[in-house]
């Protein structure tokens, strides 16, 4: 699924990553985890590709496609998804919209038309359930006023609405309540598939295997 | 030949034609309006309210006019077919500066209720017209008004009288219809009497690709207790260059909700000029730019706290791209006595280009010593956190783009309170982020 080989970035003109080299194979789950500012938020934006990281060496193959030339939405098209260790606020979009335009892009990639309004609602109201996201949250800005743990269950609940591929979780179960743990965890492992493979950046590794 | 000297020529020549062709209270104020052209000329830069515009500029072009009043053929409710689903208004034209009187909507009117020419209510209710045209809107105080006073013939008046509640909105369309270049001056008065009450939705299209040159001037009169809603929505093309004085008397008890929309334009000038002469008045108002390519829009406001216990909130956001050169000036005055007096002025603005530029300056002026005010302004990037975050969910650039741009002008559309007018232009603000809107095409209210 996915080959990262001999990764060099950087930020700011600064090398991060100096040669990484990993393979995850399909329906794997792989647990990353190192000290603080080891470098593993830097090695998730580089392979979603967040321009402000610079890769100045080596090669990602997704599915047996370089990827290093695609846009970050043309990755997330193709199937890889990052839960962000600190999800952005967008105030004004409403997570409805949001969510629309994501998953109706992803259906254009795939060659199919929108999903209409009422499948798309009942979908929404579906893949809540898995987090046990609250309705209302569903109709405010994404994730605007949200408290820490739902901003982490809001993550997985986009994840289950895109159904990537490739997930990573970038210190999704950091910050959580033994009862948020145990939702986003349980969320996370519903979705799991023998296609589907995942590298999780963890402080608690423990909880993501069942 | 300088900018002036064309329209001081242009009105020495044609004098006698323009009042034959117009009324005698409009008539009556020429000659001063003349003699205060003369005199102020075009405001350079150095004037401050029009820093931020080359008015001799926009001026010197030499465009045609419409003096002997020859009817333009166009049947608006023909070109204009309205079917927007829950918004039904009293709609009307006004074909460059004539008001379009062939076939009136069926809706009657409330009894007492004009809407109509200018020239018409001139000629009928000379009194009424007399009374209040030309006291607002000062032409020794301002160029554009002066040669609008000299120049104008027609234009529209809308009377609501005492204790009268339109329900339905009065819809507006303007219409530029012209064969060759034009300029057009535009005349409008509306007097609310005490008690009196009307939403009106004012939309400026330009159908022919054509330069068109408009002079408006804008002179409201809200009575006592009276409520008047007022949306302005521009959407004509970039050949189109709009000069607008507005002005707004309001008295004591009296409510006013103003909005101002840029959806697509030429070059724009919007002067807003607001005064709380009565009590207990509040007042609200609102704009949205949105301006890309060399689009100009320039707003600039006054309202002027007169008397005590007023309340003023003001919302201007802008949205901008590619090359706009667009400014904000907005300045609040609160004047000896005017206490308890609440006011809060905002500008915001999003650049989505390093070339588009933005000037602001809201101002805060007190006299009076127990107010609360507040005044600021901001100019902001499309953030580049939610830019990724939305792409890395898939949606494209552009897109992630136009929604933090719709975001962005949402809560000045939110302040509309007309709920079919504001769904209406949510719808028209998204197509206009798509570019889907580029061109004036009749009128998108309606269509
Ligand atoms: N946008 C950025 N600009 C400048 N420096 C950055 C940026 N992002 C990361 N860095 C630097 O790169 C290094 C690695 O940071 P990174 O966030 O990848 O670490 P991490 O392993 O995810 O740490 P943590 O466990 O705290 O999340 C740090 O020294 C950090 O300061
Ligand atoms: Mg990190």
């Amino acid at each position: 699924m996915l080959e990262i080989k001999n990764l060099h970035a950087s930020v700011n003109g600064k090398e991060i990553l100096k040669g990484i080299n990993l393979v995850i194979n399909d329906g794997e789950v792989h647990a990353v985890m190192g000290t603080n500012g080891a470098g593993k938020s830097t090695l998730s934006n580089v392979i979603v590709g967040n321009p402000a990281y610079e890769v100045t060496e080596g090669e990602i193959i997704f599915n047996g496609k370089n990827i290093l030339d695609m846009k970050p939405e043309e990755r997330a098209q193709e199937g890889i998804f990052l839960s962000f260790q600190q999800p952005v606020e967008i105030p004004g979009v409403s997570m409805t919209n949001f969510m629309r335009a994501a998953l109706n892009a992803k259906r254009k990639h795939q060659g199919l038309e929108p999903l209409p309004a009422g499948e798309f609602l009942k979908l929404m109201r579906e893949k809540r359930k898995i987090v046990e996201l609250d309705s209302k949250l569903a109709n405010r800005s994404v994730n605007e006023g949200f408290s820490g743990g739902e901003k982490k269950r809001n993550e997985i609940f986009q994840m289950a609405m895109l159904e990537p591929t490739f997930s990573i979780l970038d210190e999704t179960d950091s910050g959580l309540d033994v009862d948020a743990l145990r939702i986003v965890a349980e969320g996370f492992n519903k979705l799991r598939t023998p296609q589907t493979s995942a590298m999780v950046i963890t402080t608690t590794s423990d909880c993501w295997t069942t | 030949m300088s900018a002036e000297q064309q329209y001081i020529e242009l009105y020495q020549e044609t004098k006698g034609m323009l009042c034959r062709h117009s009324a005698q209270p409009l008539n009556a104020l020429r000659e001063q309006a003349f003699e205060d052209f003369k005199q102020l000329g075009f405001p350079t830069r150095k004037v401050e309210r029009y820093k931020y515009t080359d008015v001799a500029e926009a001026f010197a072009p030499n465009y045609g006019l419409n003096l002997n009043r020859i009817a333009i053929p166009v049947n608006p409710y023909e070109v204009f077919k309205c079917d927007v689903p829950n918004l039904s208004t009293s709609l009307y034209f006004v074909v460059n500066d004539q008001f379009y009187d062939k076939a009136l909507p069926s809706a009657q009117l409330p009894e007492g209720v004009i809407v109509g020419s200018l020239k018409d209510a001139a000629d009928t209710h000379p009194e009424l017209v007399k009374k209040y045209y030309g006291t607002l809107a000062r032409t020794s105080k301002d160029a554009i008004n002066a040669l609008n006073t000299m120049l104008c013939q027609d234009g529209l008046f809308v009377y609501v009288p005492k204790n009268v509640i339109v329900e339905r909105p009065i819809q507006i369309v303007n219409v530029l219809r012209s064969d060759v270049d034009l300029m057009v001056n535009r005349r409008v008065l509306i007097v609310l009497e005490q008690g009196a009450s009307v939403k009106m939705l004012f939309c400026d299209h330009a159908i022919d690709d054509r330069n068109f040159l408009t002079t408006q001037v804008i002179e409201t009169y809200v009575g006592e207790n009276a409520h008047l809603e007022l949306y302005e929505l521009e959407e004509t093309h970039v050949k189109n260059t709009r000069f607008s004085n507005m002005y707004a008397d309001q008295q004591t008890y009296s409510t006013a909700v103003l909005d101002n929309i840029t959806l697509h334009n030429g070059m724009t000038r919007n002067r807003t000029d607001l005064t709380l002469s009565g009590e207990y008045a509040e007042t609200t108002l609102n704009g949205l730019v949105i301006a890309d390519k060399e689009q100009q829009v320039d707003n600039n406001t006054l309202i002027d706290h007169k008397a005590a216990h007023c309340q003023s909130n003001q919302l201007y956001k802008y949205v901008l791209d590619d090359k706009a050169r667009c400014a904000f000036a907005g300045r609040v005055l609160v004047r000896e006595g005017a206490q308890q007096t609440t006011s809060q002025e905002t500008n915001a603005n999003l650049l989505g280009s390093k070339e588009a530029r933005i000037y602001t300056q809201p101002m805060l002026e007190i006299y009076a010593d127990d107010v609360k005010c507040s005044h600021g302004s901001t100019v902001g990037q499309l953030g580049e956190q939610a830019m990724f975050y939305m792409r890395q969910r898939g949606i494209p650039y552009d897109e992630a783009r136009m929604l933090l741009k719709f975001a962005f002008a949402a809560d000045v559309l939110q302040t509309i309170k007309l709920d079919a007018l504001h769904d209406r232009l949510n719808y028209l603000v998204d197509k206009r982020f798509r570019g889907e809107l580029s061109k004036c095409e009749g009128c998108k209210m309606c269509k």
